[in-house]
Parts: structure tokens; sequence; C-alpha cells
């Protein structure tokens, strides 16, 4: 199966008063049609700077691509013109973000930002506009999508203004749909009932989707893939069920051991020591070095990428060939 | 046994009630009442912790301020070893206050970004214990040696310690007191994943350490299960489900219960839980559904649920509050 997205080595640097952080170091995967990818690992390992590489609105000046390649359906996008990319960004590669407002603007209707898009990439006028809104409304489940189109942002809840977003991202269709944690803030039936609403898309639009969530929970039900991410790089890759069956890197072992489950009940959770690394002072070693409890003397140098099972792959020097 | 053992208990609560009167419309015209906590009734043995869980908005917050004084009930009681609170003279009042402390969501709001590390722990003890500046020296040493900090910790900024470690100073301060109940509303939730199993291992081996009994409040079901002995569902300011945290969290009943484990993970990919997914939002606790509050939700909704309200009643070793049992 040929890959609608496929990453090759990207690397994102961002120069900060303490120096350049390699927020993006080195990722790599590709993903087909209809298959998702979760993406996890604690807050400033890269998740998001990845997705806003993928579509290069990373923030600048202080950040850049520094290198890789971004191909979806073949083209590499980190060779487009600006122009060129904003009709990407309108039509093949949609993202919805953690805080829907970042994406929804409070003074205008849902219909009138809804009908903007819909006007510039899909070249519609008129009461067609208007009708394909209320269409995409009504397959987020809207209800009454007519009358909603006439709300306000403020005027809906939260998990509404996240399936308002989403209606806008299906639009497209695009090929590519990127959700940033898009469920964090909203509560646990209404983030259950969001999921279920995104695979259903999925399965109707067939698009490829890189799901970025710390839960577990969630990524165990909606992902065919997991990436975990480590100090800005993939430190392990694989199918769901390998990742959550056989784990190879120490600290996708330890993230799984360290959180309570049903029915397994122990005294003690499986702690992580230590802290997150902090990008800005990463030695030149393996960034788990410091908290890995597996540890030895070649973990001084950074590990490449091993491996060890089809379409599982692994950043550490037990797992390396020798 | 059922989180409701009164005689023994160091906390029991008992139909418990806050309603807040608030303004509706644009201008505030009419006002409306939000029944945000609705005969809540539980037991926290001494020792022991109660888990509560539900979506935002549920209460919870609101029954751990009633909890710790800083609300007055509309209704119910609050006894803490068996002595009514609102009954309580002024140096009694004094003595609970010092007996109940809490540790919030936010490590970054709760502490004074002004305050060294130090001052932050010893503030409690300044005004409530007989130490000399010396004694609270010693006093703020052994507080953070107990979270797992060292002691030049005293001596710097909250700012200048990570989420975790915060949250470490947190609960150096709510202990300071040496307190009989702790209330951790949220405890961690604001913090990574990987920080989260070192907080609330902490947080259990200080229970076994010094015998302190906790109201444990999240909305990670899984963390709730690990952390407590018993579990009070609620839902729109009612407890739906509560008893034997490992009987609910094995087999939950109330179908609100149910759908809540839909975001934790599985022990067996193979052989996924009962899962139910919920359509509709919570409503507006200003205008509760009739009935069965979760009726307008719930995908087990029978016809007389729209119009009787269900008891809590015993089922399968725990309360439950549905029809269906
Ligand atoms: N605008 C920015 N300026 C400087 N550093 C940033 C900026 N945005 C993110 N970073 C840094 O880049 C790294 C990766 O951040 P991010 O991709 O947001 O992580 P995640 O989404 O995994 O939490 C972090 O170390 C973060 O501090
Ligand atoms: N001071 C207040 N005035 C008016 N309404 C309030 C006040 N505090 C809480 N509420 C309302 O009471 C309900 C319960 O809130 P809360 O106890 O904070 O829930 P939780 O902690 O479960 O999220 C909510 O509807 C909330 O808006
Ligand atoms: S490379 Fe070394 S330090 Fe890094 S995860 Fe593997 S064993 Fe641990
Ligand atoms: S009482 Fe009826 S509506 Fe309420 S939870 Fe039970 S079955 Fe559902
Ligand atoms: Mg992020
Ligand atoms: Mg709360």
């Amino acid at each position: 199966m040929s890959s609608v997205i496929d990453v090759r080595d990207l690397r994102t640097h961002i120069v900060t008063r303490w120096g350049t952080i390699k927020a993006v170091d080195g990722v790599s995967f590709a993903l087909g049609e209809a298959e998702t990818l979760g993406l996890v690992g604690e807050s400033g390992s890269g998740k998001s700077m990845t997705c806003l590489s993928l579509v290069r609105l990373v923030p600048r000046p202080a950040a850049r691509i520094v290198g890789g390649e971004v191909r979806l359906d073949g083209e590499d996008l980190l060779a487009k013109s600006d122009a060129e990319m904003q009709q990407i960004r309108g039509r093949k590669v949609a993202m919805i973000l953690q805080d829907p407002m970042s994406s929804l603007n409070p003074v205008f209707s849902i219909g009138m930002q809804m009908r903007e898009p819909l006007a510039m990439y899909h070249r519609l006028r008129g009461a067609a506009v208007t009708a394909r809104a209320a269409e995409l409304l009504a397959a987020v489940r809207i209800p009454s999508p007519e009358t909603r189109l006439r709300a306000f942002p403020h005027q809906l809840s939260g998990g509404m203004r996240q399936r308002v977003v989403g209606a806008m991202a299906i639009a497209g269709p695009p090929r590519l749909l990127i959700a940033d944690e898009p469920t964090t803030s909203l509560d646990l039936t209404i983030q259950a009932q969001y999921l279920g609403l995104l695979k259903e898309l999925q399965q109707r639009h067939r698009f490829a989707m890189i799901f970025v969530t710390h839960n577990l929970g969630i990524v165990a039900r909606t992902c065919d893939r997991v990436a975990v991410m480590y100090a800005g790089r993939i430190v392990e890759i694989g199918p769901v069920r390998r990742i959550f069956t056989e784990p190879a890197h120490p600290y996708t072992r330890a993230l799984l051991e360290s959180i309570p489950r049903f029915g397994a009940r122990r005294e003690r959770l499986t702690a992580i020591a230590g802290q997150p690394p902090d990008l800005a002072s990463l030695g030149a070693g393996c960034a788990f070095a410091p908290r890995c409890p597996a540890a030895f003397e070649r973990c001084a140098t950074a590990p490449s990428e091993t491996a060890i099972a089809p379409g599982h792959a692994t950043r550490c020097w037990l797992h390396a060939r020798a | 046994m059922l989180g409701r053992e009164s005689n023994g208990a160091l906390l029991a609560v008992e139909n418990l009630t806050k309603h807040f009167v608030v303004r509706r419309g644009a201008l505030g015209w009419s006002t409306g009442v939000v029944r945000a906590v609705d005969a809540v009734s539980f037991d926290i043995p001494a020792g022991s912790t109660l888990g509560l869980v539900g979506e935002s908005g549920c209460g919870k917050t609101t029954t751990s301020k009633l909890i710790l004084a800083l609300e007055t009930p509309t209704a119910g009681s609050i006894r803490f070893e068996g002595r009514e609170v609102s009954a309580l003279d002024r140096e009694g009042r004094r003595a609970y206050r010092r007996a109940v402390q809490a540790v919030f969501q936010d490590p970054y709001a709760s502490l004074d970004p002004r305050m060294r590390v130090g001052a932050v722990i010893a503030e409690p003890l300044v005004i409530n214990a007989d130490l000399d500046a010396a004694g609270r020296r010693r006093r703020v040493a052994e507080l953070l040696d107990v979270v797992g900090l060292p002691e030049r910790a005293a001596t710097l900024y909250p700012h200048e310690f990570s989420g975790g470690q915060r949250q470490r100073i947190a609960i150096a301060r709510a202990l300071a007191l040496s307190p009989k109940l702790v209330v951790l509303d949220e405890p961690v939730s604001a913090l990574d994943v990987s920080i989260r199993a070192q907080i609330l291992n902490l947080l259990v081996e200080l229970q076994q350490r010094l015998g302190v009994s906790y109201l444990f409040i999240a909305h990670d079901l899984a963390a709730v299960a690990h952390m407590s002995r018993t579990i009070a569902v609620m839902y729109l300011g009612k407890i739906v489900e509560i008893g034997d945290a490992d009987a609910i969290a094995l087999e939950p009943k109330h179908p609100y219960t149910k759908a809540l484990f839909a975001a934790a993970l599985p022990i067996d990919l193979d052989r996924p839980r009962e899962e139910i997914t919920l359509s509709g939002e919570v409503p507006s606790p200003l205008a509760p559904p009739s009935g069965c509050r979760f009726h307008p939700r719930c995908p087990f909704a029978m016809p007389h649920c729209a119009t009787e309200e269900p008891a809590l009643r015993p089922e399968s070793g725990r309360l439950v509050a549905c029809h269906l049992y």
C-alpha cells in the first residue's frame, strides 16, 4: 500500500534564550489510507512541533524546519511555495487543536467562518455554501445545523465547538487529519463521543490520521500504530498491539507500567524516576539515560533506530544489533 | 461497607446539599438555583480513602469546599470525629480547620510565587503551632524529607521547581499541621504522565506512614480505583453509585459509571470492557432533567426513568441509583 503521508528525518530547531532546541530531531514515519497513528509522550517532547512542521506552521522566526522530507501522496510539502502550501492546508491536510477557540473566531457566527474556506477552496457560492456548511455540521452530528450556523462560538459548549472544528476539518475532505490533543479539555464521556465520531468520519473519507494524546487508553482504542516521542525523537514506533504487549524501549515500558489499571491492583505503581528532560540542555547520548534503569556505557552516545519486527522499531542500545 | 459506616468514621457526611443562587439571562433579571451538591452522603473511616469521580461540574469541588468549611452547606450535616461541624465553637472550628487540609490541582496557582518554599510550608505553622523560628525550620526540613525533596529546597522559590516537585511542596504544606484528613482535588491532573505515578505513590506511602484519611477527587477512574477503598460516582450533584472500589472498578453497575470507563486503558486488549458511548451533553445543573437526571443520555432509559427519581439501593455489594436494579 502506498503511503498517504511519508515523513523522513524531519528536523525542526527553535532558537531560544537558552540556546537552540532540537524540538523535532530526525522524526520518520509513514501512514496509509484510513490508518491512525497515535503520537504519545510527555509535554515538551515535540509532538505539537512535529504536527506543526508537517503543515509548515512552526512559530517563526524562532522555529525553523532545518531538514527532512514530508511527502503527501508522494509530493514533498517542504518544497512547496507558501501559496501552494496554503491551498494544501485548506483542502488536503486538516488540523484539530486542543483548544477549539484557537481555530474559531469569537466575533463571527459559525456560518460566517465556515463560509470563507468553502468559497475559497471549493468555489461554492450563495445558497450552496450554506447548504454545504449545514451538511458538514450534520455530519458531525450537531443538532439543528441550520440554526447553529447563526450561533456564535461562545454560545456553544466546548464539545460542540470541537465538533464545529471537526466539521471544518473534514470539508476537504482531507487526505490527512492531524488532531493535536483534541479531547484533552473535554469531559470523559464527551471525549469518547468525539473519538467515535472521528473514527466514523475516517471510515467514510479514508483519511490518514495523526492523533496526539497522552491518554494511552484512547490510543489503545483508536489507533493502528503508536509512536512514542521523547526529547524530540520517536524512541519507539509500532503496531498498537505490539507496543502494548511487547514494548521494547525502556521509556515505553515504564510509561505503561506507571499508569493505574483496573483489576491489576498493586500497592505501588512503577514510577519513572527523575524529571522530564530539558531540551535546552540535552547531552550527546540517549536522552532517556538519566532516568533509565537499564542504562549502560554505550548509552553515552545516541542510539539510532533499529527494526525489531515488521513495522516495529526502537532507538535503544539494548535492541541494537552488534 | 458501602461507604456508610457511621459509627467510628472520621468524617460522616449526610444529605449534604449546596445550592447556589445565580442570575440568569443577559441582564441578570431572573435568578436560578444550581443544585451543585444534592443530598450527598458518605463516610470516610480513619486512615482510609474515599474516591470521588464524575465529569466537571458534577459537584466534586463544591463537596470538597463544604468539607473544608470554605462554603456553608444549604442543608445536611458534616460530622467529624462524631461532632457536628456546624455546631462547633470557635476553638472547635479552629481545631477542625487544622485537622482538615487540602491539595489542589494546580500547583502553580496554589503556591505564592513571591515566597520561598520554606516560608510557604511554614506558613500554617506560624499561625497554628507553638513553635519558635528554629522549631519551624526543623519541621520544614522534616516535611521536605517526608515528600522526598532536599532540605535546600526551602531556600528556593516555587518557580524553580517542576510541576511534580511543586505538587510535593503543596503536599508538604498540607501535612504541616499533621492533619487527619487531606482533601486531594485533582492532585495529579495537571502533571505529566511520567510524574503522576511518583505523586500517587507518595500519597499512598504517606497514608501508610501517617494514617491520614483522603478524599481523593479525580476524573480518571483508574487512578481513583488505584487510590481508594471506596468510590463514589457523582452525576449532576447526586451520587449515582457508591461502594467498594474494586467491586465498582471490576464491575460497574450504573450506566453512567460504565460509560466513564471508556477512557481507561484495558488490562487485556483482547477483552475490552463493556463500553457505552453516551449521546448528548451534560445538561445544565440549573435545570436538571426530571426523574433520573441521567435519563436523556442513558442508552437503557425506560419510560418511568423520566418521571421517577431512583433512590440509592443496595445492589451487588454497593449502592446504585438506577431503575435497572
Ligand atoms: N514558540 C516556542 N518558542 C520556543 N520554544 C518552544 C516553542 N514552542 C515549543 N517550544 C519548545 O519546543 C519543545 C517541543 O514542544 P512541543 O512540540 O510543544 O511539545 P509537546 O506538544 O510534545 O508538548 C519544547 O521543549 C518546548 O519548550
Ligand atoms: N460559587 C458558585 N456560584 C455559582 N455556581 C457555582 C459556584 N461554584 C460552583 N458552581 C456550580 O456548581 C456546579 C458544581 O461545580 P463544581 O463543584 O466545581 O464541580 P466539579 O468540581 O465536579 O467540576 C457547577 O455547575 C458550577 O458551575
Ligand atoms: S539507549 Fe540506554 S539509556 Fe537509552 S533507553 Fe536504551 S538502555 Fe536506556
Ligand atoms: S434510572 Fe433509568 S435512565 Fe437512570 S441510569 Fe437507570 S436506566 Fe438509565
Ligand atoms: Mg503539544
Ligand atoms: Mg473541580
